[in-house]
């Protein structure tokens, strides 16, 4: 256990661990995976960083700045159900999460929406459920109560 | 050798049994191989979406490995009809950077 510890403290010393955004996203975390350096061990690790928080998401960019279109899709649904706080992964920053995300979840594309450390869906399935009207129900079941359950209480 | 929509189209409908297959290349407005699939199947009955596009996954599993984006729509025929009725196109049905309220 000590070497464990010993090999993630030279891992994050050596920078390539750990980076955070900057504090205008103040509220939404991001980080890199690559607290221990070996693939078997990545896989471990998607075990608990999608448990970390309600919602995580593995994305192309970041929250502020998505690069990909199906990444923003995913940023602005979020955003227009109110979900501030999660935490997201930049796959760009870091080839071996991106390659190990989809092994870990056993889906070819990114971005990823993972809800209590349940795997949700892509872009297309968060879309789909926000058109439906299940989105709101899924995030009432995290306790999250979604901003267009006021909007349309304020448009009655 | 590049993965072709007929190919993706052919696989669809013998592996899922699809009784409709839209496949639209989307490569042009992307830098790489890119694809947009509808699939009707009676498969995809008492199924939940992420079970459906699992499916769709798996029978594509080897193609998606030189696809870089992907979009699918998995239909039930009786879905299917209905949308018909409406002469909705596979266009029209994903604009994911736009969000309708319905």
């Amino acid at each position: 256990m000590n070497s464990l510890i010993r090999s993630t403290a030279r891992c994050i010393r050596s920078g390539a661990a750990v980076s955070f955004l900057r504090p205008a996203d103040g509220l939404v975390r991001a980080a890199s995976a690559r607290f221990l350096c070996a693939a078997a061990d990545l896989q471990k690790d998607l075990g608990e960083m999608v448990k970390k928080d309600k919602v995580v998401v593995f994305i192309k960019g970041t929250p502020a700045q998505p690069m990909c279109g199906f990444s923003n899709a995913v940023v602005q649904i979020l955003r227009m159900h109110g979900v501030d706080q999660y935490s997201s992964y930049n796959v760009l920053e870091d080839q071996e999460l991106r390659e190990g995300v989809k092994v870990f979840s056993n889906w070819p594309t990114i971005p990823q929406v993972y809800f209590n450390g349940e795997f949700v869906g892509g872009c297309d399935i968060l879309l789909q459920m926000h058109q439906n009207g299940d989105l709101v129900d899924e995030l009432k079941k995290l306790g999250i109560r979604s901003a267009l359950l006021d909007a349309e209480k304020e448009s009655k | 050798m590049a993965v072709s929509a007929d190919h993706i189209r052919e696989k669809l409908i013998k592996e899922l049994e699809a009784v409709h297959v839209d496949v639209e290349d989307t490569s042009p407005e992307r830098c790489a191989a890119s694809f947009k699939v509808l699939v009707v199947s009676a498969q995809f009955e008492g199924k939940s979406l992420l079970q459906r596009h699992r499916m769709v996954n798996m029978c594509l599993a080897e193609e998606l490995k030189a696809i870089h984006a992907f979009e699918q729509k998995t239909l039930t025929p009786e879905h299917w009809d209905k949308m018909k009725q409406q002469d909705i196109h596979i266009s029209d049905m994903q604009p994911y950077f736009v969000f309708r309220n319905q």
